[in-house]
């Protein structure tokens, strides 16, 4: 591991050891929180239980719908609308302040329109990270360089194989950028909402056990998604190092 | 009608086939830029005419801004000029660049996330050519390049003009009879252009294709082609067509005969005043 990883896992691990020494010692009360060693013995006791994996199952089931939702058309959208120069000139200052937007207010709505079921939950997910991705679709395109769009043309490529072969790969930097923020608002969007809309899922068992004063639960729970979050990011910037490396001549 | 054409004076030989066929032509081509927001239209290029006979190396050279590349543009299909015709191979060319030619650009076209062998075989992939067919094709143009030893080393990792060679190689596997090339070693030191000017010659001799070279350095375009275009400053037209008269069998030594001189010294003598205009027009603008 390079310098700065080392010093990266000692933030971490430093801080761990600091709330543990905290939460051991009474500065911070057991009702307030209890230890990061005990909130781990939690969660692999839920784990063992097998309480965990439903609702498990249920929430990355989700968070893997908003998530590809939100990939999928957002690529799909940004290639339309940059597509459409005039189109996107009327669209900027809507994009621009998109997230200005509360989108749980909406929910009622869509539980009127898809009745208490997954749907609105994965849909409000889909909200939150569908805007990142076009916005980063759309900046990785106008930096795909000209010359290369002209190669697609001398090899008489359709529009559809030009976007799949020589647009995608070009710009997947930062599209990159769009697929972590996705990620990271899918979780956001999908878990939010299992605490208001929903009747099963982690964010509602976490909403049930806070309700309940089952601070080990809650505290469990809350473990799983922190370090879930942390490894799938983790390994999408690892992903997004490497390739990196290649194009910047590195192996 | 095409330019009158001038050959130097005690030139030797050249091998150029002037009774070979008509490959590409371009007649009465204009290419004008419509206005954009207040900027007025941009006359580019021409009225121009010009025949490529089949198997020649033809270089374009002029003034920045005299419309090399919008003439290299036309020919290949990707800009359609406002009027006149381009044909190649006796078929109008229009809106999409014919089967059988090849653009090399000036800027680095090599895509960043494929090797240099994946690079090579883009063309050939979407061409739907079978597997063995294309590692044939594949490993042969990349050992011409000189790029056997990178074969699986991606662009970053390579010199400007080794990604140069990748991009020609990408061309060359697709065996073009009309190979474009739009100063394709602009980027590179002096040293390296000549080396790479002796390639490009090893590799039209090989191919037999014809080839356009469009090129702002004068003794490139003297050493390398069969006949050299001046054009004047813009709207780019051909002033002359000059033939060098060089034997088929050339590399970068005749740049040391006295007649290499001579020409590049005529090639100037056409260009100078244009330069100056274009110059002219640049500061103009800049006031």
């Amino acid at each position: 591991m390079s310098k700065v990883g080392w010093i990266r896992l000692a933030i971490v691990l430093g801080s761990v050891g600091l709330l543990e020494i905290l939460c051991q010692s009474g500065v911070i009360r057991p009702l307030t929180m209890i230890p990061p060693s005990r909130m781990a013995v939690e969660l692999w006791k839920l784990g063992a239980s097998g309480k965990l994996a439903p609702p498990v199952t249920k929430t990355l089931g989700n968070v893997a719908a908003a998530f590809i939702l939100s990939v999928v058309f957002g690529f799909i959208a940004g290639l339309l609308i940059h597509a459409l120069p005039r189109f996107r000139r009327a669209l900027d200052p809507l994009l621009a302040s998109y997230y200005a937007v509360p989108f749980f207010v909406f929910y009622p709505v869509l539980i009127v329109i898809f009745g208490m079921s997954d749907l609105p939950i994965i849909i409000i997910g889909f909200l939150f990270g569908v805007v990142a991705m076009i916005i980063n679709t759309l900046n990785g395109l106008d930096r795909v360089p000209t010359v290369l769009l002209k190669v697609g043309r001398m090899n008489r490529m359709s529009a559809l194989q030009t976007a799949a072969l020589i647009k995608l790969p070009s710009a997947a930097p930062y599209l990159f950028t769009g697929v972590k923020l996705a990620v990271a608002y899918s979780f956001i969007g999908v878990i939010a909402s299992e605490f208001i809309l929903s009747g099963s899922g982690i964010g509602y068992d976490i909403a049930y056990a806070y309700n309940n004063f089952d601070n080990r639960t809650m505290y469990a729970l809350m473990l799983f998604i922190l370090t879930t979050v942390t490894a799938l990011n983790m390994a999408l910037y690892i992903w997004e190092q490497r390739m990196l490396k290649r194009r910047q001549g590195g192996r | 009608m095409a330019a009158s054409v001038e050959t130097m004076p005690d030139a030797p030989k050249t091998m150029r086939d002037i009774h070979a066929p008509v490959h590409a032509s371009v007649a009465g081509v204009t290419r004008i830029f419509p206005a954009v927001g207040e900027q007025p239209p941009v006359h580019a290029l021409g009225p121009l005419d010009l025949d490529l006979v089949k198997g020649e190396f033809f270089a374009v050279v002029g003034p920045s801004g005299c419309g090399k590349s919008t003439l290299l543009e036309v020919l290949a299909g990707l800009s359609a000029p406002t009027e006149g015709s381009v044909t190649f191979e006796g078929q109008p060319v229009s809106g999409q660049v014919p089967d059988g030619v090849g653009v090399v650009f000036q800027e680095d076209a090599s895509f960043p996330w494929l090797t240099v062998w994946d690079n090579v075989a883009f063309g050939l992939r979407r061409a739907g050519f079978d597997a063995s067919e294309i590692t044939r094709r594949v490993d042969y143009a990349v050992g011409f390049m000189g790029l056997a030893d990178f074969a699986q080393a991606y662009p970053a990792q390579l010199s400007g003009g080794m990604r140069q060679r990748v991009c020609i190689a990408r061309t060359l596997v697709l065996q073009p009879r009309l190979i474009l090339l739009d100063e394709p070693f602009g980027a590179l030191d002096q040293q390296t252009r000549l080396l790479m000017g002796d390639e490009l010659l090893r590799l039209w001799r090989e191919t037999g294709a014809t080839v356009l070279l469009i090129t702002h350095a004068l003794d490139e375009a003297a050493m390398l082609s069969d006949r050299v275009g001046a054009m004047s400053a813009r709207p780019g037209r051909f002033i002359e067509l000059v033939e060098t008269g060089w034997p088929r069998e050339r590399d970068s030594r005749i740049v040391s005969e006295d007649s290499f001189g001579r020409l590049t010294g005529h090639l100037w003598s056409l260009l100078r005043e244009e330069s100056m205009k274009a110059s002219g027009h640049q500061m103009g603008r800049q006031k």
